[in-house]
């Protein structure tokens, strides 16, 4: 990193917006996911959209790479930066700018934190649905970047179906708006493109979202099973009688009694081999219809106990050991690898009994907590990265955990993105042409492969694509 | 047209799948993404303009060509797994025939695209052609998990995938739904599908426009969240005035419900439909586009309705209107000109409505695209784009006007 360059960035920023000693870098190595870590060149915090633009427009010049970064909650290793790579930290980008009750919509810089903006559209009787665990701290900007999910994406789809429009920074500076307040795209469904792209195609600097009316009633239920088998049965069966709860999901005994062992005790029944949380919402009668069904199908598919939440209170209780059960699960072991990866619905039973031979069989320790309704799994293995030996066998499980989800029509990520740590898997997730494509879609945004580079796809397994034929 | 490279063709896909228009136009009907994938091939190295066909029943078969690929051949239904509510269907597939399939299972496809029942599925996905039912299920993309394209340089491409949640990679799906076929031909659609609802109940309200669209209003505020809410003219309707149609679908106690929010919040006088009622009202407002030469969409949100369809029924006509109250949105269809649609397109781009042509003539097509207008940076993008996904231009697809 150039003397002149770092200088040039704090007169954009101000001196006290760039981050170039090692002990302030440090803060930035690694995202959520503790098995990647990679030291920043540097780090620039610009404190609105004129000096990030700036900001880019000077890499763009110099010709420097860029990674652009939220709060840093990503579960994927997608904004580490390496190399001569600058990190362009996004969270001073903080400002709701508009709020419209009446079409619904907020829109927002990319440094809002998503749980910031549902406060905002409370007064409105609005909320913004993808509620990602880390809500509370991730941005929507990243939530963008790798079109993050959460519980109650089961009913109210994830962030793309409430993504509008972009305003979007390409990584030469220039600018591109894409969408219109209805959804309605200008063209081709750009937005839709850049969701997910993983900070690959650009930076977000106005996000356009959908916010939803709250539901006027909810009805949380709690359930315990005999086995995980038991307990996807019930997913499938209540899926099946035409029922799309807000929100179902599934938690092993591991993972309840880790956090029934934390400060975020839930009152979980520890001795069940399975614990199933079902939200339903709607009108006051059509909410207590559906959990009266719900109640009634869990119980025939072999519930031994079905606990309705008599008070918010409660409610707030029983999802709060959810939300925090990653963290509840860090607290037994040095480490923890949250893993992510979906496979269909009427797989789970097998595939959990999978990923628990799987476990054994490199000697590992596996705590399941999961979106049932979507099929979404998260098997975390708890382990200490001082001992490369275990570092080795817990990369090696999750490779057969990998492989095992795609071998039953599944998908390697269903909401942390693919980033540094599935980037090995994608050749076994697409052929060479799909890869191929999906780099020359990169291309069309970043021909220069500046913006986060070295992530998402395996430049070794493409099929190269000639561009440019036509000129 | 060179003889040999059809022989040649005809030895690929078989003597059958080849022949000629009575014009002397030649046609494939490949039956597989594999023979898609060779025609396209040999159009290339031929240097053929390729003319994308389904059934003609939306898109006419107008644009000028050397070869014209139809997709009648991939009339598959691949897979249909209940359990897990996904389908994977080829393109060519007919819409009505999908939902029958469907229904024996217990499952629909939660759209209601306009146009004859018969339209195949790859048309409705390439041109993303919702009905009144985006309101409760959201727009056509969110019906995709995943698809198999074509590129025009006979490349097969496979994003997205057959679960329901799945950021593995670019989305690629989201570009091919409704890109035009500007982006590769859609072979084989990964669908999402929805268990058939246990209650249904259709609502109409008729009177002026502005008594219904303030109506509307207030039934947003209510936070009424019916499946569909469309504000029909009085000739979709075959009514003397606007109508107001309400769709509820869902459990027995969510419709009872939001058909009791209805009643409260509004006082227009709501008439229920019998069960045959409602199929036959929705069937009529549904295909009411299907003999116009000219479909346009413009993306207004509700509040900007009132103002849109005056601005529509200055610069056009106010014939044929749909419109989403609850969600915005708004469908027209009627006999244009390329110069009034442009300045249309102009004045909706004023007020950030984008205005986009569903189907058209050629000719209109081709003066003004199926998109225009473009916002800042857009356009390099989609051009970029298309040199991504048709490197020599062989699909010919007027995605953009002279204007763009």
């Amino acid at each position: 990193m150039s003397e002149a360059l770092r200088a040039e960035l704090a007169r954009i920023v101000g001196p006290r917006w760039v981050r170039s000693r090692p002990a302030e870098l440090a803060a930035y190595e690694a995202d959520g996911l503790p098995t990647h870590a990679s030291r920043p060149a540097l780090a620039v915090l610009p404190g609105d959209r004129r000096e990030l633009t700036d900001v880019i427009r000077l890499l763009h010049l110099a010709a420097v790479p860029f990674v652009a970064r939220g709060a840093g909650t990503g579960l994927s290793g997608g904004a580490l930066a390496g190399g001569d790579a600058v990190l362009v930290i996004l969270t001073r980008l903080n400002h709701i700018l508009r709020l419209d009750p009446a079409s619904r919509r907020a829109v927002v810089e990319p440094g809002v934190v998503n749980a910031r903006l549902s406060e905002a559209a409370l007064p409105h009787g609005l909320y913004y649905a993808p509620d990602p665990s880390s809500q509370t701290a991730c941005t929507l900007g990243g939530n963008v970047a790798e079109n993050a999910g959460g519980p109650h994406c089961l009913k109210y789809g994830v962030t793309t179906n409430h993504v509008v429009a972009l305003d979007i920074l390409l990584p030469d500076g220039r600018m591109a708006r894409l969408g219109s307040p209805s959804g309605e795209p200008w063209g081709p469904d750009l937005v839709g493109l850049f969701v997910g792209s993983e900070g690959m195609f650009g930076i977000a600097l106005q996000i356009t979202l959908r916010l939803e009316p709250l539901p006027p009633a909810v009805r949380t239920l709690l359930a315990a099973f005999p086995t995980l088998r038991a307990a996807s049965e019930a997913v499938s069966g209540i899926i099946a009688a035409g029922i799309v709860p807000a929100a179902m999901e599934m938690m092993d005994q591991a993972c309840v009694r880790a956090v029934e062992a934390s400060i975020y005790a839930a009152g979980y029944p520890v001795d069940a081999a399975a614990v199933l949380l079902v939200e339903v919402d709607g009108s006051p009668p059509a909410a207590a219809a559906e959990a009266a069904a719900v109640e009634t199908l869990l119980l025939r598919h072999g519930a031994t106990e079905v606990r309705q939440a008599e008070s918010p209170a409660e409610r707030a209780r029983l999802w709060q050991g959810r939300k925090k059960a990653f963290g509840a699960m860090g607290r037994i072991a040095p480490d923890l690898a949250v893993q992510d990866a979906v496979v269909p619905r009427s797989a789970l039973p097998d595939i959990l009994d999978q990923v628990a031979a799987i476990a054994t069989r490199h000697g590992l320790t596996v705590a399941n907590v999961f979106h049932a309704g979507d099929g979404n799994l998260h098997p975390n293995i708890s382990f200490d990265s001082r001992d490369p030996a275990l570092v080795a066998r817990v990369h090696a499980a999750n490779r057969d955990i990998m492989h095992a989800c795609l071998a039953v029509g599944g998908s390697i990520t269903g909401e942390h993105g693919v980033g540094s740590d599935k980037i090995e898997y994608m050749p076994d997730a697409f052929d060479a042409e799909t890869l191929g494509a999906m780099r020359a879609v990169r291309t069309a945004f970043d021909p220069s492969g500046r913006a986060n580079p070295g992530k998402v796809i395996p430049l070794h397994a493409c099929r190269e694509w000639h561009r440019g034929a036509r000129t | 047209m060179s003889s040999a490279v059809l022989d040649r063709l005809r030895a690929l896909l078989g003597g059958a799948a080849v022949s000629r228009d009575p014009d002397g136009l030649p046609r494939a009907v490949p039956d597989s993404v594999d023979a898609v994938a060779a025609t396209l091939g040999v159009a290339e190295e031929a240097g053929w303009r390729v003319r994308v066909e389904g059934h003609g029943s939306w898109l006419p078969a107008d644009a000028p060509a050397d070869f014209a690929l139809t997709t009648r051949g991939l009339d598959r239904i691949l897979a249909v797994h209940p359990a897990d509510l996904v389908a994977t269907v080829e393109a060519g597939v007919a819409v009505d025939a999908l939902q029958r399939r469907l229904a024996a299972d217990g499952m629909w496809l939660a759209l209601d695209p306009p146009g004859r029942p018969d339209r195949t599925i790859g048309s409705v996905l390439a041109t993303a052609t919702a009905g009144a039912l985006r309101a409760g299920f959201g727009p056509v993309r969110d019906h995709v998990l995943g698809c198999t394209a074509v590129t025009g340089d006979g490349r097969v491409v496979r994003p997205g995938g057959t679960v329901v949640k799945n950021v593995a990679g670019y989305d690629l799906t989201r570009l091919q739904v409704g890109g035009f076929g500007a982006f590769g031909v859609l072979t084989t659609l990964h669908l999402r599908l929805r268990t058939r609802p246990h209650a249904e109940a259709t609502l109409l309200a008729r009177g002026p426009r502005d008594h219904l669209t303030s109506a509307a209003r207030d039934l947003i505020e209510a936070h009424a969240q019916p499946a569909a809410l469309e504000l029909l003219s009085p000739a979709v309707a075959a009514d003397s005035d606007w109508v107001l149609a309400a769709r509820l679908v869902g459990s027995d106690a969510s419709v009872d419900a939001e058909r009791a929010l209805l009643l409260a919040v509004t006082d227009l006088g709501w008439a229920e439909l019998d069960k045959d009622g409602a199929h036959a009202f929705w069937h009529l407002a549904t295909h009411a586009a299907s003999g116009a030469a000219v479909t346009l969409r413009l993306g207004v949100l509700a509040p900007g309705l009132d103002e849109m369809i005056d601005l529509v029924g200055q610069h056009l006509d106010e014939g044929l209107v749909w419109a989403g109250a609850l969600q915005g949105g708004l469908r027209w269809a009627g006999e244009a000109s390329p110069d009034r649609l442009r300045t249309l397109r102009g004045l909706a781009a004023a007020r950030e409505v984008p205005l986009t042509v569903e189907r058209a003539p050629w000719a209109v097509r081709q003066a003004i695209g199926h998109f225009g207008a473009y916002r800042e940076g857009v356009g390099p993008l989609v051009a970029q784009l298309r040199e991504v996904f048709d490197p020599s231009g062989r699909l010919v697809v007027a995605i953009d006007g002279a204007d763009a």
